[in-house]
């Protein structure tokens, strides 16, 4: 799950990352927002680059596949202390994702992050 | 009106109680089921521009069950033209004929109770005991509280001076669109459609991605209740038509439940266009237990047991369930043996069943989301005391979405507590005072519901005001009445529905500034 020796906070399976290239082939460059709440909330949210406004406050986890990934700032404090592994699942997307190829969708498995990472993470931002 | 006396008619079959509904196209079935459903705009089905469909899947046994339009935006644009072609008559018709179409779309839904509720039932997965009790005639009676809402709703007369008069009107905002959840399919699409409606509004309706089918089936009932072009519903992924819907310069408010992203999505394009939104987002409600329920072994005891069990009420696919429970660290013992005892008794089966008290996920994706919270919440070390994987059931069931009602024991940091998983998972944990039940109870992002029991008024009266909830549910859950405002504090939403204040929501305000003076102001 590392990066070299850096700890990341997001990474991509090799299933995630092959979609990613297959769209970004087909449609140009796309962002990941991680959403919450009710229905497909806790999904990660996939859209064409500049269609969702990021703002000001939105936590910029890392890039996977050379893609931003994004999470509110307030859900940021809440989850910080696992990694996120960007996947595919079965199943189009619920709401108004982008899907990860036909009948797939993106989903975020997590591992939590041992006291030696966190460390790491908390020397650099975010 | 002759067609809908008939399709009344046709459900009055007869089923033995606790008899296993047929599934919708059995022939004994309540549900009649074509192969194959088109888009309703303006009053008619409308087969999808571009001639493509997608299946619908019922997650009873997770094999499609016929086919929807897979719509796109020149579909999102035939709906907005039939609103908008219908919409100056609706605006203008007059209270009381507006007030009896929501009445007759009331009853007609009242009439076929039991058809609507095995539909819902085997698209979404829900018990059919809960849509028969809950969801079908919860639906009824939003329709009926704002045929008599909007007819008991007065503009303002201000008297500025002697000979100046500030006249208020409610007037609708025109077209409105609606993105509906999928967890409520029906009942959700009531609380929106019902004010819009009342206010005067003809609506583009896009149902949920996995529940496009039931409110399609309503829609067959309605063809001769509403007028064409009034309420209009198109089917398609959420990408496509949610966003073609949502981003519209032809609609004057965008309504939608569901999760946080889409809600920023939702609001930025209302931005873009210069209208106003409704959005509710979902929470993680905290259900609060202080000692003294245990002080009685008695019908309130009871009932607060069932309170915390109710996490498990439409297999947690609910914005406000109850997925927290805090318990006051001296009963904890015992107050959740017993509650673990009536969680071993759900009967999860057939939704179909009227004995079935779990029922299943909505859907793949939701179940893989459950299986994925669950296991984080094992990796942050949250202590499983019930459940904890899927269910295997056999036969037509074995391809179905099942997960067993869960419990995980653990404290508020982990991220099984702070985010919703939409599953029968109940993350519970202690609290050792009233100052510390309220820091746990608010720390949260969400602020949707939440749940106080307690035999102590003034306790039950100073919590409700603490905990930073747009509904507190005291010594009560999961009742959702018309007449009680429902929305969100934090980033569980903005704006409010289920109450009179949405006719607001759902009108302009014109003034009348009126000078009944023949003197010049003498400025010029």
């Amino acid at each position: 799950m590392m990066n070299g020796s850096r700890v990341t906070r997001v990474v991509a399976t090799p299933a995630a990352l092959g979609a990613i290239l297959e769209l970004t082939r087909e449609r140009g460059p796309v962002i990941f927002f991680q959403s919450g709440g009710c229905c497909d909330g806790s999904l990660p949210m996939c859209f064409e680059e500049g269609e969702f406004k990021i703002g000001d406050h939105d936590v910029l986890l890392g890039n996977v596949g050379g893609c931003a990934f994004y999470i509110d700032h307030r859900q940021f404090e809440a989850w910080k202390h696992t990694q996120l592994i960007l996947d595919v699942g079965a199943g189009e997307p619920e709401g108004f994702s982008i899907g990860a190829g036909r009948d797939r969708h993106f989903v975020i498995r997590s591992r939590v992050f041992d006291a030696g990472e966190l460390e790491a993470l908390d020397q650099s931002a975010p | 009106m002759t067609d809908v006396i008939e399709k009344v008619v046709d459900t009055e079959k007869q089923t033995p109680k606790d008899a296993v509904f047929a599934a919708p196209g059995e022939p004994d079935s309540f549900v009649s089921l074509k192969p194959r459903y088109q888009n309703f705009i303006g009053g008619k089905w409308v087969p999808p521009v571009r001639g493509e469909y997608m299946q619908d899947i019922s997650p009873v046994t997770g094999k499609p069950f016929c086919e929807v339009a897979r719509s796109t935006a020149e579909d999102v644009e035939l709906a907005l033209d039939a609103a908008h072609a219908a919409r100056q008559a609706w605006g203008e018709t007059s209270l009381t004929e507006r007030a009896a179409v929501l009445n007759k779309i009331a009853d007609v839904i009242e009439a076929n109770l039991k058809m609507l509720a095995v539909a819902e039932s085997w698209e979404n997965g829900k018990p059919v005991r809960e849509t028969l009790a809950a969801d079908i005639p919860l639906s009824v009676d939003h329709f009926r509280y704002f045929a008599g809402a909007t007819r008991s709703l007065e503009g303002r007369t201000t008297e500025i001076d002697k000979d100046t008069v500030a006249y208020h009107f409610h007037e609708p905002l025109g077209v409105v669109g609606q993105i509906i959840p999928f967890n409520f399919p029906l009942l959700m699409a009531a609380w929106k459609i019902a004010p819009a409606l009342a206010a005067g509004n003809c609506t583009v309706v896009k149902p949920a991605s996995p529940t496009p089918w039931s409110i399609l089936k309503l829609a067959e009932l309605l063809e001769d209740v509403v007028p064409p072009g009034v309420i209009n519903i198109i089917t398609g992924p959420g990408a496509e038509i949610g966003k073609a819907l949502a981003s519209s310069p032809r609609i004057a408010k965008i309504g939608f439940t569901g999760e946080t992203t889409t809600g920023r999505l939702i609001m930025q394009y209302a931005a873009e266009n210069l209208i106003p939104s409704t959005v509710e987002l979902g929470g993680k409600s905290p259900n609060i237990f202080f000692a003294d329920v245990m002080a009685k072994d008695d019908a309130f005891l009871n009932k607060a047991v069932e309170g915390l069990v109710l996490y498990a009420f439409n297999k947690g696919e609910v914005c406000t369930c109850p997925s927290r429970a805090l318990i006051e660290e001296s009963i904890y013992d015992e107050f959740m043996e017993r509650c673990l005892a009536r969680i071993e008794k759900i009967t999860q089966g057939n939704p179909l069943d009227p004995t079935t008290m779990l029922g299943a996920q909505v859907s793949i994706q939701q179940m893989e989301k459950i299986a994925s919270y669950v296991e984080i919440g094992r990796l942050e070390g949250a202590e499983c005391l019930i459940g904890g994987e899927a269910t295997h059931l056999d036969g037509e069931l074995e391809g179905g979405y099942y997960y067993r009602p869960t419990v995980l024991k653990g404290h508020n940091k982990m991220r099984v507590f702070q985010e919703e998983i939409f599953g029968p998972v109940l993350a519970v944990t202690t609290f050792k005072d009233e100052a510390q039940a309220v820091e746990i109870a608010n720390d949260t992002l969400y602020g949707l519901g939440a749940g106080v029991w307690t035999r102590d008024g003034n306790l039950a009266y100073r919590m409700g005001r603490a905990v930073q909830a747009g509904r507190v549910w005291t010594n009560c859950y999961h009742l959702y009445p018309a007449g009680a405002a429902f929305g969100g504090y934090k980033i569980s939403g903005v704006g409010r529905e289920n109450h009179q204040m949405m006719l607001e929501h759902y009108s302009q305000t014109k003034n009348l500034l009126v000078s009944y003076s023949d003197q010049a102001l003498g400025f010029f």
